[in-house]
């Protein structure tokens, strides 16, 4: 942001790179607040990991890590097809924009498509806390424990992604219709500060559920 | 509406369509103001049977679960739905463009939105107040309120969940608002000390409120499922609840305390009729108090179990942020010398405000000095220190400001004399109603409690009797203000002679606020004491 | 009871005097300076209100030396006060060498007090003139606040853990006592009588109230009606530890880590077994939540302690 203001604006929008910028900074701002918003969930999981370690390491290692990593594949290409169509959509190729959102929208439900086989593996297994869990080996509360905390982040997680896949869809089809092109560019641009701070959410929760102890 | 001029945003339509389906920051602001205004008498009511009860030492005027559903009740509402959007939502959302020079705040429509999460969030309470309550305190400890309470919990933290949403929209606007649409000229250090505090409040909203919202639904979660998140039976900590809940709760006591300072700092710039003294210096306060308010909370916590070596560095820490709140009140009264004092209804309530808020910080040294907690805490004490900050502070500003900007915002003059009246009637209730339960904390009454040792009911009835005094004075500005609507005197643009870009305007003002964008070229509060008023 | 005499609130304990005299230091000194604002603000007020002719020329808009003063004065007695208040506090926890533990269970919405010696009481607490006392807490439900406010004492008993604070009673009387975390209903009518007696009477009031089992003896009884002796007796075929005395040894677990033997521990052991392994055991042993009380675990480690180990 300059020193010195904008002028205002007789009626919003009129100002394209000030309207930018402004939807920029709110779309920041919100993330900060979803930030804030997992980041409880991040301290719960530090805490019940810090009294019960050893019970964490056997909750991870029941956990479906090929499952876990080849979502983590889709979900960061995903990004790289977002960053690619909202720099291509400032650069004017409206037709491979098009390709790249549905390309990225088509990764995200498949993450949430992987997600879904892991949730009924889990469920298969036993390993639903409350409503079907059966495992009774060692460190049995760390492990009910871990698994409240994995559907509740991976939860969150996907219903955020949800509303993520929702959002780049719609806008890939409104995108077919070349009338207001930078207000379309501009939306591209939060949308995707949204769906990269999704990934970054699941980058750090791919190493925290997957990844405790997987080689003892 | 004779006074109001043709073209004012009160004109713009006078059905109710108009008003429920507005983009305009200036409806928004009194949609707020009417819809805290009903949750603020909800909250009095509670309050008024609270201290009807506690006019005698047994517990003889509703049972024991009534009670401790009543202080819940007063607790909920008057935090969440009357004091934290009580000055942004309301006067926030109705000046800051004005101030800055703007035409509208930056995202209009998350605005009406915030509004309307706001009223869904007060539906959810209310019903769940009519279908029986919820009797957890409106701290809803666990393991308590997960295992134990009887009561629609999961209901109220429902309510509080959604109307989170309500004031994180609105921070989000103002800070992008504040950041994206000054005038020009209008350049961070010419901005007005409540646009600065507003701001800052914003940054505590947008940061602290996620976390209770996710902490509540833990909590929820938990109540339902049993999990063990908090329940030490199945590895779980009760004190995690407690570490969640606090590091929003205190910030949150700062949401409700910046706007106010703001308030303050407005009023007595214009009825000591001089600069502010110190302005970098009262900016920065605010955002060191906003700074530090985020790392204290655990001083709410020195009984509760938390090692001896945290509780220090919480007590530390709250001392320092005791500092910047010493060099505001200074600086106040700093501004009164060799200024030219007029003693309006507002500048009534800043002065009580000056007081009180003195009164109620210097008792938080007290609840931050580690030993001295250990007997005050969970005593009357803290409740006679909180709300000498929430009302004696908060509420008074509040009450301040909407008379302050009455003119502006209804293009009515109120009745000045039952405006100082009512600002007299308040001071005095107040202080009488919560000066005694400093005395009651330090002799040991227990808060919570409906019953309470007969020696003790002098000080219970004297405050019982201040409340009843307190309950007059604020049922007076209902009467006068809305009186004023129908037959006060038309205010003209700027009947206070105050700076500040809002006064350029007309009262009310036009849709647009401005017919041309101001330009700034002064200082803020470019008030000179020895120049002749008109 | 000698309670309050007016507005004074005796001090009845070495920490209520302690706090006090912070107390009293914060008033003087809050007074002074809120007095010394309140009379400024008005002095202003009169002198320069708008029919005064005053001298209103080269208003100040600031004076940075002065700002910086009143920043740094406030800051250095807010440290000042900080540090007394955290040396007092300090002393309330613990220092228990030479105290006597007295233990203290809240339930709703009663408190249960149990001494050594096995002499119980309810919702009242007898303690002896100038003997150091460790209070140590639990809860057999939600969160409650032990409160004597003559002791100026104050302590959360939290489910799940031990909370404990160390305090010597100075004066003789009957003083109240209140639960002071709120925990339900009946929250207002959780409270008592704290009893300060000579050490004689004292003596003589612990050997009243007929025969009965010091808790060490009952926690005995109690391993053996739990069944703890079935695994954990020597000659049991069960592969389980030898807990005679365990009471403040090291103990390796099987995850790698040691731990000391302590309250939490113990009481940790028994009601959730499957945390906190032995390294060479196997994970076996059932919870004894919901069939070992507070009072039950209290006993139980009072008497493993009673066959050797030492302070943890």
């Amino acid at each position: 942001m300059s020193a010195a203001p904008s002028p205002v604006p007789a009626a919003i929008p009129a100002d394209i790179p000030w309207r930018r910028e402004t939807d920029s900074l709110g779309m920041w701002i919100f993330l900060a607040t979803e930030a804030m918003f997992f980041g409880v969930l991040f301290l719960a999981y530090a805490h019940a990991r810090i009294a019960d370690p050893a019970g964490f390491g056997v909750a991870s290692r029941l956990t479906h890590a090929w499952l876990g990593t080849t979502n983590t594949a889709i979900l960061l290409t995903s990004s790289l097809t977002m960053a690619l169509a909202v720099r291509n959509g400032w650069a004017g190729r409206r037709r491979s924009v098009i390709a790249l959102l549905w390309a990225t929208a088509a990764l995200g439900a498949a993450f949430i498509a992987v997600k879904g086989v892991e949730y009924a593996l889990e469920w298969r297994d036993g390993l639903v806390p409350v409503l079907r869990f059966t495992y009774a080996g060692s460190h049995a509360q760390a492990v009910e424990r871990f698994f409240f905390l994995y559907f509740a982040m991976t939860g969150v997680h996907a219903v955020h992604l949800s509303i993520g896949v929702a959002l780049v869809a719609w806008l890939a089809v409104r995108d077919r219709d070349p009338s207001h092109p930078v207000r379309r560019r501009e939306t591209a641009e939060c949308l995707g500060l949204y769906w990269h701070f999704v990934d970054a959410v699941w980058i750090f929760l791919y190493p925290l559920i997957y990844l405790v102890e997987l080689w003892r | 509406m004779s006074a109001t001029l043709p073209g004012s945003y009160l004109t713009q339509g006078y059905t109710l369509g108009s008003w429920l389906a507005t983009r305009d920051h200036k409806r928004i602001g009194i949609l707020y103001a009417i819809a805290v205004t009903l949750f603020f008498f909800l909250g009095g009511a509670a309050a008024t049977l609270i201290r009807l009860e506690l006019a005698t030492p047994a517990g003889d005027l509703v049972s024991a679960d009534t009670y401790n559903k009543l202080f819940t009740v007063h607790g909920v509402v008057m935090v969440w739905f009357f004091l934290i959007p009580s000055i942004p939502a309301t006067l926030g959302n109705f000046l800051v463009p004005l101030m800055i020079g703007a035409r509208e705040v930056a995202f209009p429509r998350l605005n009406i939105l915030s509004w309307y999460i706001y009223v869904l969030g007060g539906l959810f309470t209310v019903a769940m107040l009519v279908e029986g309550g919820v009797d957890t305190g409106w701290t809803f400890y666990t393991p308590f309120s997960t295992m134990f309470s009887n009561t629609h919990v999961i209901a109220a933290a429902a309510g509080v969940f959604i109307v989170g949403f309500s004031s994180i929209l609105t921070g989000l606007n103002f800070i992008v608002t504040v950041h994206r649409m000054r005038a020009p000229g209008m350049t961070w250090f010419r901005l007005p000390l409540f646009v600065w505090a507003l701001y800052a409040t914003s940054l505590i909203l947008v940061l602290a409120t996620p976390v209770l919202a996710m902490t509540l639904t833990l909590m929820a979660l938990e109540r339902v499922l049993h999990i063990g998140i908090f329940d030490p039976a199945l590895g779980g900590d009760p004190l995690l609840f407690q570490h969640l809940f606090w590091f929003y709760s205190h910030p949150a006591v700062y949401i409700m305390v910046l706007p106010a300072m703001g308030v303050v700092s407005e009023i007595i710039t214009c009825f000591a009729r001089k600069r502010i003294f110190g302005y970098r210096f009262m900016a920065y306060a605010i955002l060191g108090i906003a700074a530090f308010g985020f790392l204290v909370w655990g001083h709410h916590m020195f009984v509760s179990g938390q090692s001896v070596y945290a509780g220090m560095v919480f007590s530390m820490l709250s001392f320092m942020v005791a500092v910047p709140s010493a060099i505001k009140v200074f600086n106040w009264t700093a501004t009164l010398y060799k200024g030219s004092i007029v003693f309006s209804a507002p500048m009534l309530y800043a002065l009580g405000f000056v007081g009180l808020f003195t009164i109620g910080g210097m008792t938080g040294l007290y609840l931050a000095t580690l030993a001295v907690d250990v007997h005050l805490t969970d005593t009357y004490f803290v409740v006679a220190h909180f709300h000498y900050i929430m009302v004696g502070g908060a509420v008074m500003a509040y009450l301040g400001g909407i008379h302050y900007w009455w003119p502006k915002i209804t293009g009515r003059l109120y009745s000045e004399a039952w405006g100082r009246v009512a600002a007299l009637v308040i001071f005095f209730g107040f202080n009488l109603t919560f000066f005694p339960q400093y005395l009651l904390g330090y002799l040991g009454m227990p808060r919570r409690y409906h019953e309470y040792a007969p020696d003790l009911q002098l000080l219970n009835v004297l405050s019982s009797g201040g409340a009843s005094i307190l309950a007059v004075g604020y049922l007076l500005p209902l009467a006068y203000l809305g009186w004023s609507l129908f037959k006060g005197p038309p205010a003209g643009r700027n009947p206070w002679h105050a700076k500040g870009l809002e006064w350029t305007t007309s009262s009310p003002p036009p849709p647009e606020n401005f017919r041309e964008v101001p330009v700034v070229t002064e200082a803020p509060y470019a008030y000179d004491p020895e120049e002749p008023v008109r | 009871m000698n309670e309050r005499a007016g507005w004074v609130l005796p001090a009845a304990s070495e920490a209520a005097q302690r706090v006090d005299r912070i107390f009293f230091v914060l008033l003087a000194v809050t007074s002074v300076v809120a007095i010394a604002i309140a009379v400024v603000i008005v002095v202003f007020c009169i002198r320069y209100r708008r029919s005064a002719r005053a001298d209103r020329s080269n208003a100040p808009a600031g004076k940075p030396w002065l700002e910086y003063t009143w920043t740094a004065a406030p800051m250095a007695i807010f440290l000042g006060f900080f540090a007394w208040g955290a040396v007092v506090y300090a002393g309330f926890y613990g220092h228990a060498d030479g105290a006597m533990p007295i233990f203290v269970v809240g339930k709703q919405w009663m408190w249960r007090v149990e001494h050594p010696d096995g002499r119980r009481e309810i919702d009242e607490l007898h303690v002896p003139l100038g003997q150091k006392v460790r209070l140590v807490f639990a809860t057999e439900d939600v969160i409650h606040s032990f409160y004597v406010p003559a002791f100026r004492m104050k302590q959360d008993a939290v489910p799940g853990r031990y909370t404990e604070v160390t305090l010597t009673p100075t004066r003789l009387g009957t003083y109240e006592m209140h639960c002071t975390e709120y925990c339900g209903t009946d929250h207002a009518r959780m409270g008592g009588r704290v009893i300060v007696m000579r050490p004689e009477d004292f003596a003589r009031w612990l050997a009243e109230g007929g025969r009965r089992s010091s808790m060490a003896a009952r926690g005995f009884a109690a391993f053996r009606r739990l069944g703890c002796s079935g695994c954990h007796d020597p000659r049991s075929t069960v592969h389980a530890p030898d807990l005679t005395g365990l009471y403040g040894r090291t103990v390796h677990l099987q995850d790698g880590r040691t731990v000391v033997a302590d309250d939490a521990y113990i009481r940790d052991s028994i009601l959730l077994p499957k945390r906190d392994v032995v390294a060479g055991f196997d994970p076996v042993m059932p919870s004894f939540q919901g069939q070992a009380s507070e009072e039950d675990i209290l006993d139980l480690i009072a008497y493993l302690k009673s066959t050797g180990g030492r302070e943890p």
